[in-house]
């Protein structure tokens, strides 16, 4: 763990004309200040930053991109540090970026169906906004209670309602941006139609902030669904939950959740929530369809029936909204509460096609014997995106090496079965040593050559999506 | 300002008493930042957060960082609320990390000499004697009584006090007389037959300067049914020394109450005000690594429950209970909601009461500020979080607010009168309003009887 560096990386006289851009007020290098923008969400990272600003508009955010590509001193932007791959922490030191003075809804556009948004507001204040005019914004990180848009942007999240509804990415219509040498550049906008010049939209979304800084976003809405029901589906065989997930998808039937979660983590989302969730089975699937009534009782009918095809030993309706909300609350605090089983939590995001979750959770469960541990998996199980989620204690040197070679083999089957390293986390530190295995070389070189392009002096997020080496993850290293 | 000597003992201390599993169990999920009144009223600083403060704890005990001053203030500005233990999944037990970090602070640290001096007369000179509580109280009568605070408003004097002390003076509650505090009841009897056996905890404040809402407690657990006994040789929680860095003194305090109730033959030990019952609840953490009294302190905190609790235990929402028509409004006490997990049953005998129109106001379970004498040692913070409050209140347009707390009560007194709505709305606690319930019914049932004999 990286904690302290040697050498200061912000001279003093560029101290001076960041102080003379934010205000003294929203310059801070203490040491305290540093020390809790050292880490975000993803356990075993920390790394102090040089000082920690906080610009009031665009800008700002400009004059400190110029000023830190003058003295090539990183810019790290940290929305509420939810994320999961070390995206936020500032491995190679430099500033932080806060927007917690950008962090207002602009304008909702009932005409176009599009919100406009600084990028520290936070994701369920959105979605409630535009909820209350009837509209809809989709996207649902776990952590939306708290994650800002910005960060989602950023890191191109996902959530429970991925199946149906896509991911940030299918939300974003346009972007300004902040490039590393200070030029305010703005892509796409409110068009449905657009196919002017490269999509540097999509470029943005999800490049982890090292291509610039996203200070303002126009977001796609759509019309709320009318109704929505939400069922539980018990099993006392893994693998018959994850193959009835296989079959919903090859019935035409498309959910618009549809999670997985396996015992060990109901115990303990049980354990927190507390809302009478069955504790007996060995997993449960949560479902939810949304839509036209007729339409959606149909489908729950449809997939009960499947559900019971696949030997599940109880599916059952949730009786009220009350009941639902507090079911996907639960869902949400699974990570977290996993947290209670062990210090350390180590929780990773390997993907496959939906064909292969059931073939997928075997091996996972195949993997975590082979290597005795205990690793718990829920996630996604109708985007194919799975969280085997191990915990452990980072003290134990010995064991966070079996962890290590565990997820190793982990991602490597999921590449096999036609995956990926990550679903919705995102790059980062985490899974950078891997990302060539995904990739390969050449599509390495295709990135580098974008970010050379666009952040010459490397200032931009440094040390993340890019591994140093391949494989060997950071998370032995203390 | 805190040494190098000084700051390196904390250091020590730290490393030393700090639960190290405890600060690992935080997995800065960031879950427990929306919950958070300093966090969103310092514009989302993450060092104003319960994420932040554990990572500055960890990050002292990993000898990352030195206790410096800025530690402090982070942990300083924390009201202690522990509205993030409540949301947070992975279950990290925030209070007592604080709490412990306090405490190491407060040893090790050598304070200016008044700050000593006055933490001394409050702490060990005052609240451990209830008989000298009696006297510092009815020396205040004597100031509302006597004259003297009519002049003291009218010639300005006042003003020579902090404003926070000032707007305090103002809302404190007409004290009872020396007399009338020293001879208090023992045992009590329940009107018609026994439902129940309880033990009330009677505080030190509450039994005091809050004296008629004891007596509205006790006569409402009479009404319910219960026989009650009140020991004589019970004493001060402790919740102020134990939050406020004193925690060996807290443990004597802790075992003076456990000694006095621990021989009664009761089905639970009743409190009213949510701090002293979610300090009095968590005895045996307090007390965990003493092997003597272990095992009695569990015993003790076993029995604790708000009377909210044992009223709807008892059925009491099911009598007649009636006030005039009056909208109203709860603000939850903190302690009471996130420790005590107490939060439906006050609302269900509010609810249950003819007259009231009960109205639930946004994010009435955060903080009102009031926080112990946090409003005291941090006036700007807390009036900032209050302010807010009371903007929640006015929309409910609530002419009641009730509160079940004796620290929460003052500081929605004084909300009221920094909203200036002193004419139009009150604050009571919940009990006080129960009664006047109960006895309005009462009152009803009689006028009816004399129109039906007439």
């Amino acid at each position: 763990m990286d904690v302290e560096r040697v050498r200061p990386l912000i001279p003093n006289e560029a101290k001076k004309r960041l102080i003379q851009v934010v205000g003294a007020e929203n310059y801070d290098d203490t040491k305290t200040g540093r020390l809790v923008y050292s880490y975000d969400a993803t356990p075993q990272f920390q790394s102090l930053p040089d000082a920690v600003i906080a610009p009031r508009n665009t800008k700002e955010v400009a004059e400190i991109a110029k000023i830190c590509n003058e003295y090539r001193i990183p810019i790290v932007p940290r929305g509420s540090g939810t994320n999961l791959c070390a995206g936020t922490c500032p491995v190679e030191g430099g500033i932080v970026l806060l927007f917690n003075h950008m962090n207002r809804i602009l304008e909702i556009d009932e005409e176009n169906l599009t919100a406009t948004v600084q990028p520290g507001v936070v994701t369920l204040d959105l979605a409630k906004a535009v909820e209350e005019k009837g509209l809809f914004y989709p996207p649902d990180p776990g952590s939306m209670k708290i994650s800002t848009i910005g960060g989602n942007i950023s890191e191109n999240s996902g959530g429970l309602r991925g199946l149906k509804y896509g991911v940030t990415r299918d939300y974003v219509l346009g972007l300004e941006v902040v490039l590393a040498n200070g030029d305010v550049i703005r892509t796409g906008g409110k068009l449905a139609k657009d196919v002017a010049g490269y999509d540097l939209t999509r470029l943005f979304v999800g490049s982890e902030g090292t291509l610039g800084i996203v200070t303002e976003a126009t977001l796609k809405l759509i019309p709320m669904p009318e109704t929505k029901q939400t069922m539980l589906a018990l099993y006392q065989d893994l693998e018959a939950a994850a193959r009835s997930v296989s079959k919903i998808i090859a019935n035409k039937i498309i959910p618009a959740t549809l999670e997985f979660l396996d015992q060990p983590t109901l115990e303990v989302v049980e354990d927190f929530a507390r809302i009478g969730l069955p504790t007996d089975v060995k997993a449960v699937l949560l479902i939810e369809q949304d839509g036209p009534k007729e339409v959606v009782e149909r489908d729950m009918k449809k997939m009960a029936d499947i559900c019971r095809a696949e030997q599940a030993v109880s599916v059952q309706l949730a009786r009220s909204e009350e009941e639902a909300e507090a079911l996907r609350t639960a869902r949400r605090a699974a990570l977290s509460a996993l947290a209670r089983l062990k210090p350390t939590t180590i929780l990773e995001d390997a993907t496959v096609p939906r064909s292969e979750i059931a073939k997928m959770v075997k091996a996972i469960n195949e993997i975590a014997e082979k290597y005795q541990l205990k690793i718990c998996t829920f996630g996604h199980a109708g985007d194919g995106n799975l969280h085997p989620t191990c915990p452990t204690d980072a003290r134990n040197r010995e064991e966070m090496e079996r962890v290590e070679r565990a997820f190793e083999e982990i991602f490597a089957k999921a590449i096999e079965l036609g995956g990926t390293i990550t679903g919705e986390h995102g790059v980062g530190v985490m899974k950078a040593p891997y990302l060539e295995w995904k990739l390969g070389p050449a599509g390495i070189a295709a990135m580098k050559a974008v970010k050379q392009a666009l952040d010459p002096n490397n200032i931009m997020n440094p040390g993340k999506v890019f591994a140093k080496s391949t494989r060997k993850r950071v998370v032995v290293t203390r | 300002m805190t040494t190098k000597i000084e700051r390196a003992l904390i250091q020590k201390a730290f490393q030393e008493r700090m639960d190290e599993d405890e600060l690992m169990n935080c997995m800065r999920c960031g879950f427990c930042l929306p919950s958070c009144p300093t966090y969103i009223e310092s514009g989302q600083q993450e060092a104003q957060s319960p994420r932040g403060r554990i990572a500055l704890m960890k990050a002292v005990v990993d000898g990352l960082i030195e206790p410096d001053e800025e530690v402090e203030r982070a942990l300083n500005l924390c009201l202690g609320c522990r509205a993030c233990e409540s949301v947070c999944p992975s279950g990290v037990r925030y209070g007592h990390l604080l709490e412990e970090a306090r405490d190491i602070i407060a040893q090790h640290k050598k304070m200016p000499l008044p700050v000593r001096l006055i933490r001394k007369l409050v702490f060990a000179g005052l609240f451990p004697h209830q008989g000298r509580m009696r006297k510092a109280t009815a020396l205040l009568g004597w100031y509302q009584r006597s004259g003297l605070r009519t002049l003291a408003r009218k010639t300005g004097l006042l003003r020579l006090l902090p404003a926070s002390f000032r707007q305090m003076e103002r809302v404190l509650p007409d004290v009872p007389t020396a007399k009338e505090m020293k001879n208090r009841p023992h045992r009590l009897n329940p009107d018609g037959t026994v439902k129940k056996r309880v033990a009330f905890f009677a505080g030190c404040l509450m039994d005091t300067m809050f004296m008629e809402t004891n007596d509205a407690t006790l006569r409402l657990l009479q009404l319910a049914g219960c026989e009650v006994i009140i020991p004589p040789s019970q004493g001060c929680c402790g919740a102020l020394h134990g939050h406020g860095g004193e925690k060996e003194m807290a443990k004597e305090l802790a075992k003076r109450n456990i000694s006095a109730f621990e021989q009664l033959d009761v089905d639970c030990i009743v409190t009213n005000a949510g701090g002293c019952g979610a300090f009095l609840l968590e005895y045996d953490h307090l007390l965990k690594d003493d092997p003597e009294w272990r095992d009695r302190a569990e015993a003790f905190a076993a029995k604790i429950k708000d009377i909210s609790e044992v009223l709807v235990e008892l059925g009491f929402h099911q009598l007649p209970l009636r006030v005039a028509p009056q909208t109203i409004t709860y603000q939850d006490s903190c302690h009471l909601r996130n420790v005590m997990k107490t939060a439906a049953a006050p609302r269900r005998l509010l609810r249950a009461i003819d007259g009231v129109e009960f109205r639930e106001m946004n994010d009435a379970d955060r903080c009102c500020g009031s926080a112990g004498i946090y409003n005291l040692v941090e006036p700007e913070m807390s009036m900032q979080i209050l302010d807010h409050k009371m903007e929640m209140a006015k929309q409910t347009k609530a002419t009641t607010i009730v509160t079940a707390n004796p620290g929460c009560l003052l500081q929605m007194k004084l909300g009221i009168e920094r909203a200036g709505l002193s004419g139009s709305v009150r604050a009571v606690h919940i009990v006080d309003l129960l009664l006047e319930a109960a006895e309005g019914a009462q009152a009803t049932q009689g006028e009816e009887r004399i129109r039906q004999t007439s």
